[in-house]
């Protein structure tokens, strides 16, 4: 059986490497942005120097043929569903028993005037990157549009370049649509202290070019113009999907797929960023644009292609980002606000770079979620926990089972378990005595 | 700051030219008195007297012309010995540098003391500057290693070649002819009166440089790290135990009288250890002589596989061992340049293993001549198998190629492919050992930065990736894939035993 990937990211190839694992179908990737797979999350470190292209590719190249996974650069153009055939921009035509389809995102565009300028670009491709150290040269003043993850990078990439840069956001604090307010704030301070000017409650109005076509200027909603060389567009992405709008694969936002994910065509399936999900889990977003997502997506497709179908399940959601030089591990589903049926705890530490928060039932008092900012947390432990809906007092008090920090950091257990009770009397955590060691 | 920043490297490069360039000046005159002064071994003055007779009073503007002639005397009278069969008489001796140094006479010799402070002392500054002026330019703590692909210092550029061109030149004149950096021994021939009583070798001046430039670049640590606690402790280590147990205690015996041992350095790293003249000179000095030797054996039968067992092999390699406080001060610029592929962990593991076996048979060899007075083994001269081991592992390996390749091949080059110490504890921690680099289940991103800045070379991510913890014979722990993982998923730590090879799998997907 001939099974065909379009598409080199981290869904499209932990879907070739599980198949691989446990059979020997034919494999074939197909990939118009790389030769071979590289991990997309390290982009920005490519731009700040920390690392070169070769550097972020997870595996070395002689992997793929050692393991029969065949690899071609190639852009598809068109795919015949009937005859089963994709047909490439150089019109080679390669058919497949199986189809794959994981092409993941393009930035979102919503028709600013003087989006298309030179100079205004999101961020979500290898070419992308190639595109942003083009257009930042000579560079001295930079805006960002959108305040969500790649926002951040961004601001992080220019700002080590020494490039001023001007951070548009909707919301009153960095990613208030999705942190709590002190999450938010938090990461805002932070987001200051670096020198980043972080204008809230601001939106776009329009690009303003130059005679030549670049970008010179934006002007906000409120009125107001920044002039700038560069424009980032990080109001999001958005499922890659343009070159099946006339097919009759079923699509919405992204290609619908069921739990399985499999299309409403029989033999194609589709994962990863492009995906969205007809009946998405309550509070789970319809369309999961995560490694960690794909990743999982990959594994339990393919089992369902090796014959042993298989559910795709999230489990505990967990996800986990860097904000600059603050990381950010979240455990459980958690919003800017609690559920009405839950309560929340926040401990912040007095210097405003360490926090945590723990949600958790009104009525039993389990553990729903957790934050922790500028602190690492064990996910097998916060999984566990939420899983079993543990009490909260008890997860207060045994916090040190989690802690991931680098040793001999200091660590605030104590401080937190005082604020928690301090906040919630009805919950009293007390921390178990250490066992004595007489020598180690 | 910037400014600041550049002044300091600039007093840093105009010190260090004037360094380079004291090679090139000073006279030479060999007189009654600096003979003598050099030349202890009355016997060995009254050989060489009449050969050097012709070099007496002359003054010499070229280094190289008074070692030639020098070299010319001493070839004149040993050739004599040889062909007369007087081979006891032949002088082995090596007094080249020391007479050099003694024979110095004009600019370096006049101005010792200034040139000792401005090739040691203001360096050091001017580095130190260049340091700390990135915590105002950098004023938020955190890993910041931007550029560090794009600087040629760093990233195997032109900058780079030539630096190790430098640095693998440097340690050839150090351990193979030490006679023309007389200039530089003669600087710190005071520093040796204090401290040693004696004049200084080119050894002293070599754990002199080493000390300096471990503190500087600690410094430059303690800037990039000062966010994680662990990395402030280690180069506290490494740098302490430098200080102390490398450089003065050493020192501080020989003032005394007593044999100077490096109480952190353990065989087989320190292959002389066993070698008849150590063993003599600590078998002749009493009680502590006896207990030095102890202490040394008790280092690596008791010390290695009791402390690998509880904290694997860091406790040595990246908290004490000199060679690694050196890689982790000095060298942590070069850490990226370490190869990751799988081909170089197979050449890794035959060619670390194997000098640790020449290693042990080089030993065994050495003691049986040791005990028995027997000078060949099987037909084989065990003076031979110890100069072999001395040049091709001493010398090339663990020196020139061991710190000359820092900006090519990383700053554990040494560590990684060759020292036998490593391969030993290596041993211990991949078999019986409770230390692992922890993965944090599936948080990994497969970012790169952890294998990027392993400096032994291994593919971090390729077990992290998986939620496999990190179990490798050459990890030295140095705590660097933890610190620069975005993510939070790396931890180093001393766990139970029990499924430290364990691989994580969520729930959904057992």
């Amino acid at each position: 059986m001939k099974v065909v990937i379009i598409g080199n990211g981290i869904a499209g190839i932990t879907t070739a490497r599980h198949i691989r694992k446990q059979s020997d179908h034919e494999i074939l990737v197909i990939s118009a942005e790389s030769e071979h797979f590289f991990s997309r999350t390290a982009l920005m470190y490519i731009y700040i120097g920390h690392m070169k292209y070769q550097h972020t590719k997870p595996y070395e190249d002689w992997f793929w043929e050692k393991n029969r996974i065949n690899l071609h650069k190639a852009y598809i153009n068109t795919i015949d569903f009937d005859t089963n055939t994709l047909k490439t921009a150089n019109r080679e035509e390669i058919s497949y028993d199986k189809l794959v389809i994981a092409t993941g995102s393009v930035t979102k565009k919503i028709g600013w005037p003087g989006e298309n300028l030179k100079g205004v670009q999101g961020l979500y491709s290898k070419q992308d990157v190639e595109l942003m150290e083009t257009n930042t040269q000579n560079v001295k003043h930079a805006v960002i549009v959108g305040g969500g993850l790649i926002g951040i990078e961004m601001a992080e990439m220019l700002h080590s370049r020494g490039i001023e840069v001007t951070f548009l956001i909707r919301e009153n604090n960095y990613w208030n649509s999705v942190l709590p307010i002190e999450e938010a704030m938090l990461v805002s301070r932070h987001i200051a202290e670096h020198g980043i000017n972080l204008i809230p409650n601001t939106e776009l109005e329009e690009i303003i070019g130059d005679n030549d076509g670049r970008v010179k200027a934006v002007k906000t909603k409120t009125g107001k113009t920044i002039d700038c060389e560069f424009v980032a567009l990080t109001t999001g992405v958005t499922p890659n999907i343009d070159f099946l709008k006339e097919s009759a694969l079923e699509t919405d936002r992204g290609i619908l797929v069921n739990d399985f994910l499999e299309t409403n065509i029989p033999n194609v399936y589709a994962l990863g960023d492009c995906a969205q999900f007809k009946n998405p889990k309550e509070n789970h977003p319809p369309v999961e644009q995560l490694w960690y997502t794909g990743k999982m997506q990959g594994k339990a497709l393919a089992k369902t292609i090796c014959g042993q179908k298989t559910k795709y399940e999230r489990g505990i959601w967990f996800n986990s980002a860097k904000f600059l030089d603050i990381e950010y591990q979240t455990y459980g589903l958690m919003f800017n606000k609690p559920f009405a049926t839950e309560d929340t705890f926040y401990w912040e530490h007095p210097k405003g770079k360490i926090g945590m928060r723990a949600n958790f039932s009104k009525t039993d008092g389990s553990l729903s979620g957790f934050n922790f900012f500028g602190m690492r947390f064990k996910q097998t432990v916060a999984d566990t926990w939420i899983r079993n809906g543990n009490h909260i007092s008890n997860c207060i008090a045994q916090l040190n089972e989690g802690f991931f920090d680098a040793e001999f950091n200091k660590n605030h257990h104590k401080k937190i378990v005082e604020s928690f009770n301090t906040a919630h009397p009805k919950h009293q955590a007390t921390i178990a005595k250490k066992k004595k060691f007489l020598i180690f | 700051m910037k400014i600041i920043q550049k002044i300091g490297l600039a007093i840093f490069l105009i010190c260090f030219a004037i360094f380079i360039s004291l090679l090139g000046l000073g006279k030479y005159q060999l007189t009654e008195v600096s003979f003598k002064a050099s030349v202890t071994d009355s016997t060995h003055q009254a050989l060489l007297a009449p050969n050097i007779q012709q070099m007496l009073g002359k003054t010499y503007d070229s280094k190289i012309d008074f070692i030639t002639d020098y070299n010319k005397s001493l070839d004149k009278t040993n050739q004599k010995f040889k062909d007369n069969q007087e081979w006891d008489k032949v002088i082995y001796t090596d007094y080249a540098l020391a007479i050099t140094k003694n024979s110095t006479i004009g600019f370096v010799k006049d101005n010792q003391m200034l040139l000792f402070y401005i090739c040691f002392v203001i360096s050091a500054l001017g580095g130190a500057i260049y340091m700390v002026a990135d915590l105002f330019i950098h004023p938020v703590a955190g890993i910041k290693n931007n550029d560090i692909f794009k600087r040629s210092i760093t990233s195997r550029g032109i900058i780079a070649i030539f630096f190790s061109v430098f640095l693998v030149v440097f340690y050839l004149f150090l351990y193979k002819a030490p006679a023309y950096i007389s200039n530089w021994v003669l600087l710190v021939d005071p520093l040796s009166f204090s401290l040693t009583g004696g004049e200084a070798s080119h050894w002293f001046l070599y754990g002199f440089l080493y000390s300096i430039i471990m503190l500087t670049m600690g410094i430059r640590m303690y800037v990039k790290y000062r966010h994680n606690t662990y990395q402030m402790v280690r180069t506290t280590s490494v740098i302490f135990f430098q200080l102390a147990f490398a450089f003065m205690i050493p020192n501080i015996l020989t003032k005394l009288q007593l044999p100077a041992m490096d109480f952190k350095n353990m065989w087989p790293l320190d292959y002389t250890f066993f070698f008849d003249y150590r063993l003599d000179s600590l078998l002749s000095a009493g009680m502590l002589g006896y207990w030095m030797l102890g202490w040394g054996i008790f280092l690596f039968v008791v010390g290695v596989p009791v402390m690998v067992y509880f904290f694997g092999k860091r406790w040595y390699c990246s908290w004490v061992c000199g060679c690694g406080g050196l890689a982790e001060t000095f060298g942590d610029p070069f850490r990226q340049l370490s190869d990751k592929s799988l081909k170089a962990w197979k050449y890794e593991r035959v060619i670390v293993h194997s000098v640790l076996v020449f290693a042990v048979i080089m030993t065994a060899a050495v003691l049986y001549t040791f005990f028995t007075g027997a000078s060949t083994i099987l037909g084989i001269n065990t003076y031979a198998i110890r100069e072999i081991y001395s040049f091709a592992i001493g010398f090339v390996f663990a020196g020139a190629i061991g710190t000359g390749f820092y900006p090519l091949m990383g700053n554990r080059v040494w560590c990684r492919f060759g020292c036998p110490l490593a391969a030993y504890l290596g041993l211990v921690q991949r078999f019986k050992s409770r230390f692992r680099i922890t993965t944090n289940g599936a948080q990994c991103i497969s970012c790169g930065n952890c294998s990027t800045y392993c400096e032994m070379g291994i593919d971090v991510r390729a077990y992290a990736q998986k939620g496999e913890n990190i179990i490798r014979a050459s990890c030295v722990g140095c705590g660097v894939c933890a610190a620069v993982c975005p993510r939070g998923v790396l931890k180093l730590e001393n766990l139970a035993e029990e499924g430290r090879f364990d691989i994580y799998t969520r729930p959904e997907e057992q």
